[in-house]
């Protein structure tokens, strides 16, 4: 027996998508995280990429470690499975997830605090395991939830809200990712939703480890004139190197830009990815490049957004762990358990 | 040398003196192969220190027709082959006994023993006459001495020869290297020795059973237990567990039709990562285990209290060695008891599974998948050293291909869709275990946020206290629960009524029945019981209630079981009197029969007239 996602029956006004299931459908219970908190944009952007993936909800698990941010799965896909799991482990358990069921899209949000600092060494092995899964930093440069401590992503000189400065140098986890073969890089900004919702629908579709920075202001503890992570600053340092369109599979491909402005990316589930160029000059198939491009624009103060870097036909790790096609978590008796006849073998081998 | 050697037969002990790394383990093995193939039991162990290179290593073979599991102590033959230790060595031989050398050079004054017979055989230049290649002449000393070994001990060379072809099947030029090499040993020590006053003599004492070590045994449980996600990080005396499951998924679980696997096994960055892999695995609804040893088990704390909290199933082989700290990580203890029975930050509690030997480290290695889910919980299965990395021989695995796997509360799509009321921390008949769903089984129903903070019965989050204590309690119905579905103790009654009894568990069992049958004799009678499980079964505080002194025997310093027993039985704590060993070796018959038989004669504990030993 299968069970097929029904669509509750909703207001005939609302906008449906492929499936029939509309925006509330991927909601959740209301946040209480603080009014105006970048997080809250990103859960909207994550609600509105699955609406507009049109994936049954409860075929999406959702991650997290331990923050503000990691709180809020709570608040979006209400129908998925949840686990809030612990600080700065949500990669190792997200990794395990995986490997008992393949057939799932796995969603897994983040901190600076939680990725950068505790977890940094399970956000670079899940990276360069290249786990098939959308990794969500909500970067705010500070630690919300314990009220304000700089975390390992507060740039270098940033002064805290009490007015200390940080003399530290800070970790760019879109830099660690690019060297630890994380096969779609992106970084975006909370409060551009307009580019953030494609780069999730991306990154869901890509096969592999896709790493999205997503700059989030915390207006509690790190949104004043001296941060880097402001709302303010953000504004005003941003630079897009791209915008991301979808064609849906096996649409007609039409174009209405220029040549040199477009480039398509054709994803491991046949659906095709559209880059609009905004730098002409920006790669995203150029590893080495988008490095260059990130640092020297990061010595000039500018926060760069956008597909930083893609590698089509990737693979992950179940390719190099040559796992069967069926998830492990439900393979029937009879494939697992070898019997007594193998056991008698094994026996005579041991006398 | 003229003087008389040791005459036994079926009943002594070999010593084979190593450098680590010079390819002696597998002469060895066919050593103590060999002699089992003659229907005589045999105690095995390696002893070895952590390096790889150029360190001594020893392997001890005691041959025993009575079947004893344990060390002796003591070595009737050494066969010294290490020059680093040769002082050491020969002070280890009994009187009387014997020492085999490779007599290429000539053993130079005062290297010996008045009173051990000394054999020299040029293994060295025999090797050099025989072989050409450097590398095979080093090697094939080891099959050489195998050799002479089997000319002086009445070892049938036709067993050795046999087993060697089993070996090198369909690898001709290996199998006719090695045969000329063991000939080699053979013949020369035939045309210059006589036989020594050590014999083997073929028996039927060994049965159907089979030589294994207990990783191998843990692993192999593992695949039938279903076990489908392994994630470690390489810690002696744990690797070979994650090894083992390794090579028997690469034989028993590969689709024949694709080649891909049905299992994933993950090398993670450290034992965190590991047991989160476990975690995550788990509560996608996988079986999954990690092995480890205490270390491991100390990075792995906050994960533990999650799972316990959470309610997620796992797996996690403690392969227990020397600690605290690095402490000895190639020597043998039970030191773990405690800090895996009570793991985590809060209250916390988990069951743990002992093994005695290698036969009950398959069947528990399997039945602790089937608890896990069950009971919704981490739990351990607690080997030692000197269980998982020792051969022992021991009964053959079995398995009963009626069983099915025992997944536990889990609530079906179809439930689900016909409307069951789905509270995942709901206790719904009075045993502490709710249901739980796995993401993706149904569309609209079933799905729960999983957090290690507190929530509802509804998996609602909460502080509410009384929400908070009603899921605690819960817990602890579950834990009750537990008692009756781990593996009850073994009891056996004394030949004649006794006041006192013995308790032990895990590999401390080794040399139990040969030390109690010493005791025995000696005056001491004792009923016995062997802990096979936490939480204690009923029967247990019952047994110790039915005693007036108990003797708990263990290998750590802090009595750490007895400390169990107290603290979760409620017993009066002098009626639990340690019995420890820790020192890193395997527990000897002496040692046990030594401490005991003091302890009861202080007691007032003996019986009647000692009995005269028999022989
Ligand atoms: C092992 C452990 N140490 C410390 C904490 C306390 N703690 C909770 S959240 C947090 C920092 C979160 O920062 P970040 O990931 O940046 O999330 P934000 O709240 O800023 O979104 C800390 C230190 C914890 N929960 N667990
Ligand atoms: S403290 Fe900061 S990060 Fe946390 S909810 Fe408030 S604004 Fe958001
Ligand atoms: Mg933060």
């Amino acid at each position: 027996m299968t069970f097929l996602a029904k669509p509750k029956i909703h207001h005939p006004s609302l906008p449906v998508n492929a499936l029939g299931f509309t925006r509330r459908d991927y909601e959740g219970p209301v946040s209480t995280l603080c009014a105006g908190c970048g997080h809250d944009s990103i859960s909207a952007a994550v609600i509105q990429a699955f609406f507009e993936l049109a994936v049954p909800p409860h075929r999406v698990a959702k991650l997290s470690g331990i923050g503000c941010s990691s709180k809020t799965p709570t608040y979006f896909l209400g129908q998925s499975h949840g686990f809030n799991t612990v600080h700065g482990r949500m990669p190792s358990v997200l990794t395990g997830a995986n490997l008992a069921n393949r057939s799932l899209l796995y969603l897994g949000v983040s901190g600076d605090g939680d990725s950068a600092s505790i977890g940094l060494g399970q956000f670079a092995h899940l990276m360069r395991r290249n786990v098939d899964m959308t990794y969500l930093v909500e970067n705010n440069g500070v630690y919300g939830l314990t009220k304000g401590q700089f975390s390992a992503t507060a740039d270098k000189g940033s002064r805290s809200k009490r007015g200390a400065a940080n003399d530290d140098e800070p970790i760019d986890l879109v830099m660690m990712a690019l060297t630890l073969g994380a096969s779609y890089v992106a970084r975006g900004f909370s409060g551009d939703k307009d580019q953030l919702v494609p780069l999730i629908v991306g990154a869901v579709r890509h096969k592999g480890a896709a790493l999205i920075d997503v700059v989030s202001p915390c207006v509690a503890f790190n949104n004043h004139p001296g941060s880097t992570k402001s709302y303010d600053y953000v504004r005003a340092h941003n630079e897009a190197v791209n915008r991301l369109d979808f064609m849906p599979e096996r649409a007609p491909i039409t174009t209405s830009q220029a040549p040199g402005e477009t480039r398509d990316i054709v994803m491991h589930d046949g659906s095709t990815m559209r880059l609009k160029r905004l730098d002409a000059e920006y790669d995203p198939s150029d590893k080495v490049g988008a490095m260059a491009y990130l640092e020297s624009h990061r010595a000039r103060g500018v926060v760069v957004t956008g597909l930083l870097y893609v590698a089509e036909n990737a693979s992950d790790m179940h390719d190099a762990l040559q796992t069967v096609d069926a998830p492990l978590n439900q393979l029937p008796d009879a494939e697992l358990v070898p019997g007594s006849a193998a056991l008698a073998g094994i026996n005579a081998s041991l006398r | 040398m003229t003087m008389r050697g040791l005459a036994r037969t079926n009943d002594f002990v070999v010593k084979f003196a190593n450098v680590n790394g010079s390819g002696s383990a597998s002469a060895n093995a066919l050593f103590a192969k060999a002699i089992l193939r003659m229907g005589v039991p045999v105690a095995a162990r390696n002893i070895f220190p952590s390096n790889i290179q150029g360190m001594p290593t020893w392997y001890e073979v005691r041959i025993v027709e009575a079947g004893w599991r344990g060390r002796r102590g003591g070595v009737d033959l050494m066969v010294a082959m290490n020059p680093e230790t040769w002082k050491a060595d020969v002070t280890e031989i009994e009187p009387g006994g014997y020492l085999l050398y490779d007599a290429t050079r000539p053993l130079a004054a005062g290297r010996a023993r008045a009173d051990v017979t000394a054999i020299g055989v040029p293994l060295t230049h025999l090797c050099q006459e025989a072989f050409a290649d450097p590398r095979q002449r080093q090697l094939f000393k080891n099959i050489a001495y195998l050799g002479s070994l089997s000319h002086l001990l009445s070892i049938e060379a036709e067993v050795v020869e046999s087993m060697l072809s089993e070996q090198y099947k369909g690898k001709a030029p290996l199998l006719d290297a090695n045969r000329k090499a063991f000939r080699l040993g053979y013949d020369w020590s035939s045309e210059h020795l006589a036989p020594l006053g050590l014999r083997v003599e073929r028996r039927d004492r060994v049965g159907d059973r089979i030589f294994v070590d207990g990783n191998s045994a843990a692993a192999l449980g593992a695949v039938y237990g279903g076990a489908t996600v392994c994630a470690w990080y390489p810690i002696t005396p744990s690797t070979s567990l994650a090894e083992a499951f390794q090579r028997y998924c690469r034989k028993l679980r590969v689709d024949k039709a694709t080649g891909r696997h049905r299992y994933a096994i993950v090398q993670a960055e450290d034992e965190l990562a590991s047991i989160g892999m476990v975690v995550g695995a788990g509560w996608n609804g996988a079986r999954a285990f990690t092995a480890t040893s205490g270390p491991g088990i100390s990075l792995m704390q906050e994960f533990i209290g999650l799972a316990y909290f959470a309610e997620i199933p796992a797996v996690l082989f403690d392969v227990q060695r020397g600690s605290p700290s690095t402490g000895m990580p190639t020597k043998t203890q039970q030191a773990d008891v405690l800090s895996a029975a009570y793991a985590s930050h809060g209250d916390t509690k988990h069951p743990l599974l002992f093994p005695e030997d290698p036969t009950e480290a398959f069947e528990m290695g399997a039945l602790a998948f089937d608890l896990a889910d069950r009971l919704q919980t981490p739990v351990f299965v607690m080997l030692d050293l000197d269980i998982g990395m020792q051969d022992w021989l021991t009964e053959p695995f079995r398995w009963d291909d009626s069983r099915t796997l025992d997944r536990g509360k889990l609530m079906t799509a179809e439930e689900l869709e016909a409307g069951r009321d789905f509270g995942r921390y709901l206790d719904v008949d009075g045993d502490g275990i709710p249901f739980r769903t796995v993401p993706g089984t149904h569309p609209r129903r079933g799905a729960y946020f999983t957090r290690g903070t507190s929530k509802d019965r509804y998996a609602r989050y909460t502080e509410e206290g009384p929400a908070y204590v009603d899921n605690m309690q819960r817990l602890l119905r579950k834990f009750e629960t537990a008692k009756s579905l781990v593996p009850g103790p073994v009891i056996e009654t004394a030949t004649q009524p006794a006041r006192a009894a013995v308790v032990w568990y895990g590999s401390t069992g080794a040399p139990m029945a040969e030390s109690l049958a010493v005791l025995a004799d000696q005056g001491v009678h004792l009923d016995r019981m062997r802990i096979r499980a936490f939480p204690f079964a009923d029967a247990i505080p019952e047994f110790i209630a039915a005693h007036d002194h108990v003797f708990v025997v263990e290998q750590n310093r802090d009595a750490q079981l007895r400390a169990l027993l107290l603290n979760e039985c409620g017993i009066a704590p002098d009626k639990l009197i340690p019995v420890l060993h820790y020192d890193g070796n395997p527990l000897t018959a002496r040692h046990i029969e030594s401490e005991i038989g003091e302890k009861a004669r202080a007691l007032g504990l003996v019986r009647g007239r000692p009995a005269v030993a028999a022989d």
